[in-house]
């Protein structure tokens, strides 16, 4: 009898691998040529179209002043922009700037939450596509103890 | 295999506040190993996505920064009592984890 269940079980897993995978399929290409570019300008042009984006006060950014490690530096990032389609972190002297970018699909609130890496103290901004136009705030985080390895 | 993912989602009329912490080593490539002297491969998180029912609602592409062991949260509307959130990553090197939990 438990054979059976274990039996039933693992096959139910396996249906509902199969039934995820097209769904994966549909999820956008993983960006590599912008996580690869080596300066912010480059990752927001291979990313985002462009570099330019309107500064605005309508989008908040959370980060603390001083990161004591910059191996783990929290990043909170929400705006009241509407028709938002993406929001991505980019850390200016990173060695790769562009940390992160997620997508907010419809439904999705413009309201992530994040933990990064920081090798310096750098200023930290957050971009937001919208659909009418590119938006950004930034804040410098002074970090004590870099975060990128060596 | 027993996922290494936890998941917390908190419903507030039909806004989920959810809350995701994975297990991974994130290595960024350029870290030295402290025994070997032999720079560590890059080994990192891509991407991260969440789908509550048959609906994606959140795709998260990662770099080598974000940090190890990665959190994130984020909120999304039309969530119910009831519904499956499922979340799942992939990593460069072909690694995968996935788990799914019940909203209430």
């Amino acid at each position: 009898m438990h054979v059976g269940r274990r039996l039933f079980l693992s096959g139910s897993v396996a249906f509902a691998a199969l039934a995820a995978f097209p769904r994966r399929l549909l999820a956008a290409a993983w960006p590599d040529k912008a996580f690869a570019a080596t300066a912010a300008g480059e990752a927001m042009i291979n990313l985002l179209g462009t570099d330019q984006t309107i500064p605005t006060d309508q989008i908040t950014l959370k980060v603390p002043e001083i990161a004591e490690n910059g191996a783990v530096v929290p990043v909170t990032i929400s705006t009241s922009l509407e028709n938002v389609e993406s929001i991505s972190i980019v850390v200016d002297k990173n060695p790769r700037p562009m940390a992160a970018t997620f997508e907010i699909l419809p439904g999705t609130l413009p309201d992530i939450s994040s933990r990064i890496k920081m090798g310096q103290t750098s200023d930290v901004r957050a971009v937001v596509k919208t659909d009418h136009g590119l938006y950004s705030a930034a804040k410098q985080v002074k970090v004590t103890i870099g975060g990128c390895g060596g | 295999m027993a996922s290494n993912i936890k998941i917390k989602a908190k419903l507030s009329g039909d806004i989920a506040d959810v809350k995701s912490l994975m297990l991974h080593p994130m290595e960024t490539g350029s870290r030295k190993d402290p025994d070997t002297g032999e720079l560590v491969p890059i080994h990192h998180i891509t991407q991260l996505t969440f789908t509550n029912n048959d609906k994606t609602v959140m795709v998260a592409n990662f770099s080598t920064a974000v940090s190890k062991n990665p959190f994130f949260g984020f909120k999304f509307r039309g969530a119910k009592a009831g519904d499956t959130l499922r979340v799942g990553w992939v990593d460069n090197l072909g690694g995968s984890d996935e788990i799914e939990t019940v909203l209430k």
